[in-house]
């Protein structure tokens, strides 16, 4: 496989799969930034980003969903939290989460409970969703 | 590799380490890469880059190899910390996380600021403008919002340099200072071209080295800059609690210290820098007038006021890693050494009798002033310009360290602190207090400028307090304005705050002494 990602060069499927990525949403400009960061030094450079993100987010969404079991909650915390996972999804371009991310602290500033449980199921569904579908990218690229 | 810095930087560096000649300058960097700067600048800048996440610690890393620098990549502000005290010279600068589990990110930028005096950027995935305030007044010299791209680390050397850059107009400045009438005009000289900073560096150069042998007769000018590592610190941190805050005069600092080589002017400027991190970290509560007013020296009636910081606060702070002397000094620095840049900016100097009966205090605003009658201030002003670390005799070669441990950056963002907000730090900005020295001592204590300045008197409204740093910092900027009167002719041109001018780094940032020194030693290596 090509260590190096050239957008142009990554034919049928991978290359497909990948632009869908792009166009449906799912990345943004931050993804192309850690494929300009591969290299032959680095081949697996996304990949490996991309597997320590889940990894490590695994975490961090398991500290929120511990708070958010709490009653009544703290929205400073929450906040806090979520900010801290915010960036890790900004700096994979992870777009949808981080959309849902964002959301869910203007819930946290507005004090809704309700809106940030609501917020947060979604923001695990674009998790995953978004995990399977590089998933099947790394497979391909 | 070394970075290589700019002839500037090299010929300053020269000039500390006692050559007199002065180098063949037309190099400076921009206009003749392959002389004397390496065509390979920035890369090999050393970088310390510190974040938690390590998903964004694992990308920046990459990045910023990737912009061929030197990294070293950390997760923790603690590790941190130790590794830059155990390598003082070892790092350009540094990129931190604001949001850290074990150290806040802004407390990790004091702590830098007051004991390496190096230049550090803050990110952070919170780009709410109080946030980013925040960075600026603790003394960032840049702050990126997350996700970093590639883009915005490319450009961080110009962070290394401009500090290094800064400083050496301080020196310069504090040099010229030493020589009256002739540094007048070497200022002017030096002002003239701001933007032709080779020419008129040289045309610097060429005027102190003729005075060089007086200046080193006659004073210290050439003197090494003090570092203010943390030993020192916490030597002069057990002093002052012994004497106790609101009795910790310069003399009697130096005298419990009993560091060879280390003058009052050097106590008095990082007692001043201390007093106003004091005052930052103890909270708005404190009586500002009271750490001012310390910072002030004893001129400032309402010195005594430290309430809480006592020695049992002193003793706290002082235990909390010296950082608050540092940050001080870094502030002191930082303001001092944006409007230190008049020659007579280095502490009152003691034989000068001057205006400073504090010693430090005034001159951290003041300096300039004070500096200007002081005239020979000589080396040793330059360095509270730069930041603190007050500048030391050259005969101890021991206590001056090629790094000026005392970061501007945090010392300067102590002063924006003081009140920790936002507001101190333009408040630094514009307190330049032209008026009387005295006065400006006060005011230059930052944030409590509101307070000192009614103490002193001074009609200025209260941003004033601040004026002599930031007439200084915006001298700095301007570069018109002759050294001498930069805090009070500037203060009146400036259209306010101004942070630190010329720069983006943050107020005052201007120690860059440590930056200086790194180049200077890399320039020995190369």
């Amino acid at each position: 496989m090509n260590s190096e990602i050239d957008r142009n060069k990554l034919h049928g499927q991978a290359g497909l799969t990948r632009q869908s990525l792009f166009d449906q949403g799912y990345l943004d400009e931050q993804f192309v930034q850690l494929e300009e960061l591969q290299d032959d030094t680095n081949p697996n450079f996304v990949e490996e980003v991309v597997t320590l993100f889940y990894r490590d987010s695994a975490r961090l969404l398991a500290n929120i969903e511990q708070a958010l079991e709490r009653s009544p909650l703290d929205f400073a915390k929450l906040d806090d939290y979520m900010l801290q996972f915010k960036g890790c999804c900004s700096s994979i371009g992870a777009k949808k989460v981080k959309n849902e991310c964002t959301q869910f602290q203007e819930y946290c500033r507005a004090g809704s409970s309700d809106g940030c449980t609501r917020t947060f199921q979604q923001l695990k569904r674009e998790h995953s969703t978004l995990k399977n579908k590089l998933e099947a990218y790394f497979q391909l690229a | 590799m070394c970075g290589i810095c700019s002839l500037d930087e090299m010929n300053f560096g020269r000039r500390v380490v006692g050559s007199m000649s002065l180098p063949d300058s037309s190099v400076v960097a921009r206009n003749d890469p392959g002389d004397v700067v390496s065509d390979h600048f920035p890369a090999g800048l050393r970088v310390l880059v510190v974040d938690d996440d390590p998903i964004c610690l694992t990308i920046l890393d990459k990045m910023l190899r990737t912009c061929h620098y030197d990294v070293t990549k950390c997760n923790r502000a603690e590790v941190a910390l130790s590794l830059l005290r155990e390598n003082k010279n070892g790092y350009d600068i540094v990129i931190s996380d604001v949001h850290m589990p074990d150290m806040d990110g802004f407390k990790l930028l004091e702590h830098i600021g007051l004991e390496m005096d190096l230049p550090v950027i803050m990110m952070s995935a919170d780009d709410s403008k109080n946030v980013v305030m925040k960075g600026v007044t603790h003394g960032a010299c840049d702050y990126l919002i997350k996700p970093v791209r590639i883009e915005a680390l490319k450009n961080v050397w110009q962070h290394v340099v401009r500090k290094k850059k800064n400083e050496w107009k301080e020196l310069e400045q504090l040099g010229n200072m030493e020589d009256g009438d002739r540094q007048q005009k070497q200022d002017d000289l030096e002002y003239s071209s701001p933007a032709n900073e080779g020419s008129w560096k040289n045309s610097k150069r060429k005027g102190e080295d003729e005075e060089g042998e007086e200046r080193d007769d006659a004073t210290t000018l050439k003197k090494p800059r003090v570092v203010w590592s943390v030993e020192l610190h916490q030597q002069f941190v057990a002093a002052v609690n012994q004497l106790g805050i609101d009795k910790a005069v310069p003399k009697k600092i130096l005298e419990l210290m009993n560091v060879p080589g280390l003058t009052r002017e050097n106590v008095a400027s990082h007692l001043q820098k201390y007093r106003l991190y004091l005052r930052r970290v103890s909270g708005v509560s404190q009586h500002q007038g009271g750490l001012n007013n310390s910072f002030i020296g004893p001129q400032d009636a309402s010195f005594g006021a430290l309430p809480s910081l006592s020695g049992i606060d002193l003793q706290t702070l002082a235990a909390a890693g010296q950082l608050p002397a540092q940050t001080l000094a870094t502030y002191q620095a930082a303001g001092l050494g944006r409007a230190a840049m008049k020659p007579g900016i280095t502490l009152p100097f003691v034989d000068q009798g001057t205006l400073f009966s504090f010693e430090a205090p005034k001159s951290v605003f003041g300096e300039g002033r004070q500096q200007q009658q002081q005239r020979n201030s000589n080396v040793k002003h330059m360095n509270l310009l730069h930041g603190i670390p007050a500048t030391l005799e050259p005969k101890q070669p021991s206590i001056m360290q090629q790094s000026s441990a005392q970061p501007l950056g945090s010392l300067n963002n102590m002063q924006g602190n003081t009140h920790g907000n936002g507001q101190s730090s333009s408040l630094l900005m514009q307190m330049v207090q032209p008026q009387t020295r005295g006065q400006m001592l006060n005011e230059s204590i930052g944030g409590q400028i509101s307070r000192i300045q009614s103490s002193v008197g001074q009609p200025s409204p209260r941003n004033r307090m601040a004026g002599n740093e930031q007439v200084m910092a915006c001298n700095l900027a301007s570069q018109a304005a002759p050294v001498v009167d930069f805090s009070v002719n500037h203060m009146a041109d400036l259209p306010g705050n101004v942070y630190p001018l010329g720069s983006t780094t943050t107020p005052g940032g201007v120690t860059t002494s440590h930056q200086k020194d790194l180049y200077t030693r890399r320039l020995a290596q190369m």
